[in-house]
């Protein structure tokens, strides 16, 4: 139980900032997920906050206790990994419980620890097995379940779910929110999976080039995106983005006002969700059906507009469309997003 | 198509045959001749040891001669020891070189592997030299030095070939569960590598085992005789004891060939790691 506080952390490798200046603040028991593309520096801020890389400057407190200058094992934090990085010669007992064994901890109280973690992942069948015989889903099980026995203060998964395939990914994932409400740790979770980001998270840190372009709860970051990179990466398929005019606080799209702002004026982009844009009969968005996809239950529009811009939207199954077919598209005002020249949002 | 395959399998495994023929060809001579009497040996090289050509006489010069079980002994203490140096210092600097980045390291990388290139014989006059200043003429250090520096550039080459593959998510686990870098140096990586250590292993010490080289300018003392040195007393000037020199070379195949059988699976395993994906 504890509190994650960051303060001015930067990283950079020579010349090349990898983390500009991110602080933070995690709330004892929350779990706040890390998103954004590759590359974006979410991995380096966890390894940074378990201790496999230094920082340049700045410092990590853990529940009110500097840890910056500690060796990963004493700052009270596990780290569940991509690859899993179980020890390939050792058991699925040995796995669970080399790290208290190593601390020295009492021979009973290790095998107590790894029971209950085994229960509590159901691992007690697999116990003697090696990691080359589980199946991908049993691997994350016992690289989790090596995370519970040390009993930390703070849970770091790094990408835990990259690896598993589709189906297995939201069973694991259910089960990891699951584990977050039984143990009540702080967790961070990194990830690049946006659904993975909306479903898990307390709060969402959104990461762009080692800059942290929003915090913010999941539906905040849906309703109000502070900004184009954050509208478009939560959210699928992704927003689309039309140009429009701002005159007199009205934000108009090809002579026809969608919605208002005041604080806009001349050149902006307009937002506008796929699941929320409308067939109607005439407008304001006209244009000529490129692709049609049908997934059943629902079906993605992709519409080119007369002066080549793209939108996508998301419609009811029940519909059906042909390639080249006109068609026509509206949104409600209230669901509309501005956002000026420089990519910012301009509120209401 | 089932034909075809056939036939390949045939082509394949006729070509091996006859390469394996022919590796095995020059051994089996020397294990024939050494259970004939000279004269059976020259009469007929060829011949397997039956009937009145068959003489024990070849082992019986060289396991009653006193010297031997030294010589052997010998042998063994230098290769085990320069074999143990070489595993150990070569892993080590390998793992150095591929976990840590430290000022120079790229230098040391191209330094160390640098030794493949130039053959350690050329250096044979210095090394003399060197052992000579150092009080190490006719010691078994001297050969142990000299063989681990042989060893040690295309062991780190190996090693930090295949050091690279471990998973650095495993080390970085290793340290989040509070091991220092040399538990887990020998707790963690050594493990994953086993295969390797037995592919360097096997590699290293046949040569070191073959050597008639060094044993003869730096250690060529009655007490410090290897057993490619000691085969040589049967190698006399006017006269040449072929029954002894066979026989001792039979037996000297021997200890070679237990240490390649107890490698041999793993070595197997290290060196088809890159080529097949396990």
């Amino acid at each position: 139980m504890a509190t994650l506080e960051l303060k001015g952390v930067k990283k950079s490798f020579g010349a090349v900032n990898v983390i500009h200046d991110m602080t933070l603040e995690v709330r004892d028991g929350e779990l706040i997920v890390f998103v954004g593309p590759s590359g974006c520096g979410k991995s380096t801020m966890l390894r940074m906050i378990a201790g496999l890389e230094t920082l340049t400057q700045g410092q990590i407190s853990i529940g009110g206790k500097r840890v910056d200058h500690l060796p990963p094992t004493d700052r009270g934090i596990a780290m569940v990994f991509q690859s899993y990085a179980l020890y390939p010669h050792k058991d699925v007992r040995g796995n669970l419980g080399f790290a208290l064994k190593h601390a020295g901890v009492d021979k009973k109280e290790i095998e107590e620890r790894v029971n209950n973690a085994s229960e509590i992942l159901g691992l007690s069948d697999l116990m003697t097995r090696k990691p080359r015989e589980l199946s991908g889903g049993q691997r994350q099980r016992v690289a989790i379940g090596r995370a519970i026995v040390r009993e930390p203060d703070v849970f770091l998964f790094d990408e835990p779910l990259s690896n598993l395939d589709a189906a297995l990914r939201v069973h694991m994932r259910v089960e990891i929110l699951k584990l977050h409400q039984r143990l009540g740790n702080t967790m961070v979770y990194v990830t690049h999976d946006q659904v993975e980001a909306m479903t898990l998270a307390d709060r969402i840190v959104v990461f762009k080039d080692g800059q942290v372009e929003q915090v913010g709860t999941p539906l905040e970051l849906y309703r109000k995106p502070a900004n184009k990179f954050v509208a478009g990466f939560i959210g699928s398929p992704a927003m689309n983005f039309v140009n429009a005019n701002a005159v007199d606080s009205a934000v108009m799209v090809a002579g026809t006002k969608l919605c208002s702002s005041k604080s806009a004026a001349g050149e902006v982009t307009l937002g506008v969700r796929p699941e929320h844009l409308i067939l109607t009969e005439d407008g304001p968005f006209s244009g000529v059906v490129s692709v049609f996809e049908h997934l059943g239950g629902e079906a993605f529009l992709h519409m080119t507009l007369p002066d080549g811009q793209l939108l996508v939207a998301k419609l009811d199954g029940e519909n059906s469309f042909s390639t080249g077919q006109p068609c026509s598209l509206g949104i409600r005002p209230e669901h509309c997003h501005v956002f000026n020249k420089e990519g910012y949002r301009i509120a209401e | 198509m089932l034909i075809k395959e056939r036939l390949s399998n045939a082509g394949i495994h006729t070509v091996l045959i006859a390469y394996s023929l022919l590796a095995l060809f020059p051994l089996a001579l020397i294990l024939i001749n050494s259970f004939k009497s000279r004269k059976a040996i020259f009469r007929e090289p060829m011949g397997l040891p039956i009937g009145d050509s068959f003489s024990g006489k070849g082992y019986a010069s060289v396991l009653s001669n006193s010297d031997f079980p030294l010589y052997f002994s010998n042998s063994l203490t230098v290769t085990c020891v320069s074999l143990v140096l070489i595993l150990l210092l070569g892993a080590m600097a390998a793992h150095a070189l591929s976990e840590y980045r430290f000022p120079g390291d790229t230098f040391i990388g191209i330094y160390l592997v640098l030794g493949i290139m130039v053959p350690i014989r050329l250096g044979t006059v210095a090394l003399l030299e060197l052992i000579v200043n150092l009080g190490l003429a006719n010691t078994l250090t001297a050969l142990i030095l000299v063989y681990t520096a042989q060893g040690l550039p295309i062991a780190i080459f190996i090693f930090t070939e295949f050091l690279r593959s471990v998973s650095r998510e495993i080390k970085d686990s290793a340290r989040i569960d509070g091991l220092s870098e040399y538990r887990i140096f020998f707790e963690v990586v050594i493990p994953l590598v086993r295969p390797v250590i037995a592919t360097v292993a096997v590699f290293s010490m046949i040569p070191i085992w073959n050597d008639l080289w060094f044993p003869l300018i730096l250690s060529p003392g009655e007490e410090t005789r290897t057993v490619t040195l000691g085969v040589q007393q049967f190698i006399g000037q006017y006269t040449v004891n072929w029954g002894a020199v066979l026989a001792s070379l039979s037996v000297a195949i021997v200890p070679v060939l237990v240490m390649y059988i107890i490698f041999s699976k793993q070595l197997i395993r290290g060196i088809t790691a890159g080529a097949v994906k396990g």
